[in-house]
């Protein structure tokens, strides 16, 4: 229970504490991280033994009380979260120390633990959250720190701000449609809504204000204009974080909407339209990525391609054996995602760093001089082509079957073309980092740490799909979409 | 946890540990990973004498992880694992030696031992999977890992072929899952049974079936280079000759072959995809591609291209054997899998020899090559001449089934398809066995080195002749008790429930 | 009519002439101002919501407009410091590649 409420506080005050000594900001940061993942470990084994957790702040119930909910899709989140966190923070360090005369580095390290902190501590607060309008409340807190995070590199200036504006349109959205919730049911609690939900106009409206609103903060096509600029120029543990986990948390509040008030609304076609968009954001984010002339580009439209393949969840999700199967696919593609893409931005960070720049037909060398860091590009661009043993293999299986069962075979045609795509824009990136260049020691080695930590992640993304019969188990507490239904052949 | 659970993952696993170990070591530390491979391969081998043991005598082998509720990844032995594993284990001790002589002094030695053992571990998974998702699952991981083997060089050429191979493998992969998935949708999660399962299955749509059946031999049908899928091959034989011996004659098209005579046997039921008319197409293929690779084969002046059209072409004799109903034909296909595997091997290490100690590349400079490399020309000889299908060589056997099994499911016109191909086969082969011996060598050779004692460093020696002995032992001995042959004879009858 | 009712339509009045406004407009001081527009328009919607129980008005949503509130003048803070940086190093208050 209370590790719960130190999930979200104690960042906060590490953040405190880093803003107001920023000598010892290395150190909290550090040490919130790791004892983070050991809080969202332990919350996962209490949740795994079959119970959902829930705590009311500071003893005051709703409505004008927040509640924290926890089971099993949140305890999995949170601890993506802190994966990722971890990986992402032991990068840092060596990131953000290099000397001040390096002109290639505009970024300014002050800024970074705070926010840093800042914004894991509002990402728990999304994951735990119980009612509609704190989950607003959490997203603006997420969107405002992610921005600033951006904002460090002189670069990225612009792209944070119209990262901020877009943000904040899509919050006025979905806020609007949280007021007309309101306005018909009395509660924002998910739940009570979800039980009282009937089918009529305003609730249509509500749904499609809502669903705007975190289409735009998700960056699916053709709403995600605003990604590619921000995530490519960002310094890279931002990047890592923006597309693994930012992103993340709007998606995951779009699953918490669908899944609990939207869904007696039976909005099918709706959820057809968004498939077709997922569908193109794939096919689009694919082709961008194959041509685009920057790693971090490569890899930002990879972002928005992937996503495309969680929205593939919503055509299916009428069905309920396919549903099912495709709820756990998409949350499986969500987790390997967030923990592959994490470890290709903080790869694609040393390349820059070392390199000076990131050109991808001027990776030459980088396989003789980072292996490492190149081993790690290669495990997670398995991960997200979807090939065995990875967790995007286990994600995708789960969504092809899916897509079968349900006779929807077209969902099953663009996933495999997306892996081909995928497949594409990896290996042009590899292949121009294999080839070898007469070799001159690259300007700045990347700190031992920064290559490690992007391989632990990309590792970790591999090691979700051979090990994912626990926390699969895990994902079926308090899943309302019932149990993995795998076994039987469907009639 | 007993032995039959643990015996086949530590097949899998005594190849790959020492694969990931070897990534780590430094490049100078050629005596540790000269160890760990060749510890690797020995323990192999001695734990497949074990299986081969319980697998005759009927033991269950099987290693079951489950992934997901329904999701099973499953190695088991049965008769026809065993025989690949055999030969898989077998001709990479091998290659593995052939290997460590010819990469002497080659730069990323670590990087390229490390690959080598993961790609052995994944055909030894494609060879023990036990359902259709093991069987993809080591299926794409044998791509990952021999990607890396064939751009080792590094070259822009090497790239290049590099990247055709992967546009091949790749989209040949997105097919065979799509087989995959449909099917474990449409019909549940299936295990490999001898004799096939859904032929019982009368609940599933035939029309449905024949498109997924397609969708799985397109896909297997790329790595087994079946007549259009083939071009990666001759692309592929920019990787150095030692990737090109393990590619062409263990690891990959057998694997693709494999993977064909699973679907058709362990899977649909060979009576089964006769119902479903899909017996005759696949002959068909597999009979153009024997007689389309043979005939592009005679115009290659490249030495390692004639090869890999030979490839091409004797590959699909397995996929022949399986398409034509009838035990019979099935033990030629089946036990094709060994006899090629030994002699295209041997013709792939001799190909690396001259270019390693006499930089001959092309047929034309191999004049009088006998008389300069007589052991390794005998080696040549040896294989090319099972190639043709000469008894008492391995090949000859084979052909002989295939023809006979032809003969009994009245397919007459096959007959005809195999004696072009002998022919064919002489018209490519014998010229260079010809000029080799018979005639005198002209002028200086490209680029001669010397290795003191022998015609050539021995680690390059040893492999060839022992498989080129092999080749004509295996033929020589063939109705010995534990011959190829009789294994596959053992396969063939289970796989027809007798 | 009643006040709520009145409220609520002013309400979304404002939320599309904000809506209008960041779309139309290119200065960004300008689509600031509009945002905030925006955000007035979801606030006094709350209000009216508040409103629509007669007598005591509802709490709840309220204390959501407070908290709306906090948000969107840090919002508006973050802003316009990104802003005076784009200023700063672009030399014009529009974003530097020519989009809506």
């Amino acid at each position: 229970m209370s590790q719960m409420a130190a999930l979200v506080l104690m960042p906060l005050f590490g953040a405190f504490i880093a803003f107001v000594l920023p000598r010892y900001a290395r150190i909290t940061g550090i040490t919130v991280a790791f004892i983070q993942l050991g809080l969202a470990l332990s919350l996962a084994t209490t949740i795994y033994a079959g119970e959902t957790l829930r705590l009311s702040a500071a003893g005051w119930d709703p409505p004008l009380g927040i509640g924290l909910y926890a089971d099993g899709l949140t305890a999995l989140f949170l601890c993506l979260t802190s994966v990722v966190g971890l990986g992402t923070s032991l990068h840092a360090i060596g990131y953000f120390k290099f000397d001040r005369n390096d002109s290639n580095h505009n970024t300014s390290a002050h800024g970074w633990w705070p926010l840093w902190l800042a914004l894991w501590a509002a990402l728990n607060a999304l994951f735990l959250t119980e009612d509609a309008f704190n989950l607003y409340v959490t997203l603006e807190l997420i969107g405002l720190a992610a921005v600033a995070l951006v904002a460090l590199e002189a670069h990225a200036v612009a792209a944070a701000t119209r990262y901020l504006l877009v943000g904040l349109l899509g919050s006025m959205f979905y806020l609007l449609g949280v007021g007309l919730l309101y306005a018909l049911h009395g509660t924002v609690d998910m739940k009570a809504l979800s039980a009282g939900m009937q089918p009529e106009p305003a609730a249509w409206m509500a749904m499609a204000l809502m669903t705007a609103g975190l289409l735009l903060k998700t960056a699916l096509f053709p709403l995600h204009f605003w990604l590619p600029p921000a995530h490519a120029n960002a310094p890279a543990p931002v990047s890592a974080i923006l597309s693994a986990l930012v992103v993340k948390a709007a998606f995951y509040a779009l699953l918490r909407l669908w899944l609990g008030p939207f869904e007696p609304l039976a909005a099918d076609l709706a959820g057809q339209l968004i498939g077709i968009l997922g569908a193109a954001a794939i096919i689009w984010g694919s082709v961008q990525a194959f041509m685009a002339p920057r790693l971090k580009l490569v890899v930002a439209y990879s972002t928005v391609a992937q996503i495309g393949y969680l929205f593939l969840w919503f055509p299916l999700a009428g069905s309920s054996i396919a549903g099912s199967i495709a709820w756990y696919g998409v949350v499986w593609l969500a987790l390997s995602h967030g923990l592959a893409k994490a470890g290709l931005f903080l790869a694609a960070g040393n390349i820059l760093h070392a390199s000076g720049h990131d050109r991808v037909t001027d990776l030459a060398g980088v396989g003789q001089h980072l292996p490492i860091t190149l081993f790690a590009v290669g495990i997670a661009c398995a991960s997200i082509m979807g090939l065995p043993p990875s967790g995007g293999f286990v994600g995708k299986w789960l969504l092809l079957n899916a897509a079968f069962v349900s006779g929807q075979w077209w969902w099953a045609v663009v996933m495999l073309l997306g892996g081909i795509m995928a497949a594409a824009y990896s290996f042009r990136v590899l292949l121009h980092a294999f080839r070898n260049k007469e070799s001159q020691l690259p300007q700045h080695r990347p700190h031992p740490v920064m290559e490690w930590s992007a391989l632990a992640l990309a590792v970790c993304a591999v090691l979700l799909g051979i090990l994912s019969a626990q926390p699969l188990a895990l994902l079926e507490v308090g899943a309302s979409v019932g149990e993995l239904a795998l076994t039987e052949a469907p009639k | 946890m007993t032995v039959g659970f643990w015996l086949p993952l530590a097949i899998l696993l005594s190849s790959l540990l020492p694969g990931i170990l070897i990534f780590f070591l430094d490049e100078s530390k050629h005596r540790l990973r000269t160890i760990l491979n060749l510890g690797g391969a020995s323990l192999k081998l001695v734990l497949i004498g074990l299986l081969i043991w319980g697998v005759f005598n009927e033991i269950e082998y099987e290693t079951r992880l489950t992934l997901a509720p329904g999701m099973d990844l499953v190695l088991h032995a049965d008769a026809l694992s065993v025989l690949f594993v055999t030969l898989s284990t077998g001709l990479w001790f091998v290659t593995t030696l052939y290997a460590i002589g010819y990469l002497e002094d080659a730069p990323h030695r670590s990087r390229f031992f490390g690959f080598f053992s993961l790609c052995v571990s994944a055909t030894i998974g494609i060879a023990m999977a036990g359902n259709m998702l093991t069987f993809l699952f080591f299926y794409e991981l044998l791509t990952l890992s021999t990607y890396p083997l064939v751009v080792h060089r590094g070259t822009p050429e090497a790239l290049r072929g590099g990247r055709i191979y992967l546009t091949y493998t790749i989209i040949g992969g997105a097919a065979l899952l799509a087989g995959v998935a449909w099917l474990r949708a449409v019909a549940g999660p299936l295990d490999f049974t001898e004799t096939g399962i859904l032929a019982s299955r009368t609940d599933l749509d035939r029309t449905t079936l024949t498109a997924i059946f397609a969708l799985l031999i397109g896909g297997l049908g790329v790595k087994a280079a079946l007549v259009p899928l083939h071009g990666w091959l001759p692309q592929a034989m920019i990787a150095p000759a030692p990737v090109s011996a393990l590619l062409h004659a263990v690891a990959v098209v057998k694997a693709g072959a494999f993977g064909i005579v699973r679907v058709v046997y362990d899977v649909y039921g060979v009576e089964f995809t006769a119902e479903l008319n899909l017996l005759l197409p696949l002959a068909v293929i597999a009979s153009i591609t024997i007689v389309y690779g043979s005939v592009r084969a005679l115009f290659q002046d490249e030495l390692k291209k004639r090869l890999a059209y030979s490839t091409v072409s004797q590959v699909s004799y397995i996929a022949l054997g399986t398409a034509i109903l009838g035990p019979i034909a099935s033990i030629g296909g089946i036990v094709h899998l060994v006899h090629q595997g030994l002699m295209k091997i041997t013709l792939f290490f001799c190909a690396g020899n001259y270019a390693e100690t006499l930089g001959i590349h092309h047929i034309s400079e191999m004049r009088g090559v006998g008389h300069r490399m007589p052991w390794t020309t005998l080696a040549f000889t040896l294989g090319a001449l099972g190639m043709i299908g000469v008894p008492p060589m391995a090949g000859f056997i084979s052909k002989w089934y295939l023809g006979r099994g032809a003969l009994t499911a009245e397919m007459d016109w096959v007959l005809w398809v195999l004696v072009a191909s002998s022919l064919l086969n002489a018209a490519y082969f014998l010229p260079i066995v010809y000029k080799a011996w018979f005639h005198r060598q002209e002028g200086e050779w490209p680029q001669e080195r010397h290795f003191g004692r022998f015609e050539t460093h021995w680690m390059l020696l040893l492999p060839p002749v022992i498989t080129g002995i092999l080749a004509l032992l295996v033929g020589l001995f063939a109705a010995a008790p534990y011959s190829a042959l009789e294994w596959a004879r053992l396969i063939a009858f289970r796989e027809y429930g007798q | 009519m009643n006040q709520p009712i009145w409220y609520a339509l002013i309400a979304t009045a404002l939320f599309c002439i904000g809506l209008a406004g960041l779309v139309i407009n290119r200065h960004l001081l300008r689509r600031i101002l509009a945002i905030n527009v925006m955000s007035t328009g979801v606030f006094l919607m709350f209000v009216a919501l508040a409103g629509r129980t007669g007598a005591l008005p509802d709490p709840v949503p309220l204390a959501m407009v407070l908290t709306g509130l906090v948000v969107s003048v840090s919002a508006t803070a973050l802003a316009l410091v990104l802003i005076v940086r784009i200023q700063h190093l672009h030399g014009c208050v529009e974003f530097p590649e020519d989009d809506a």
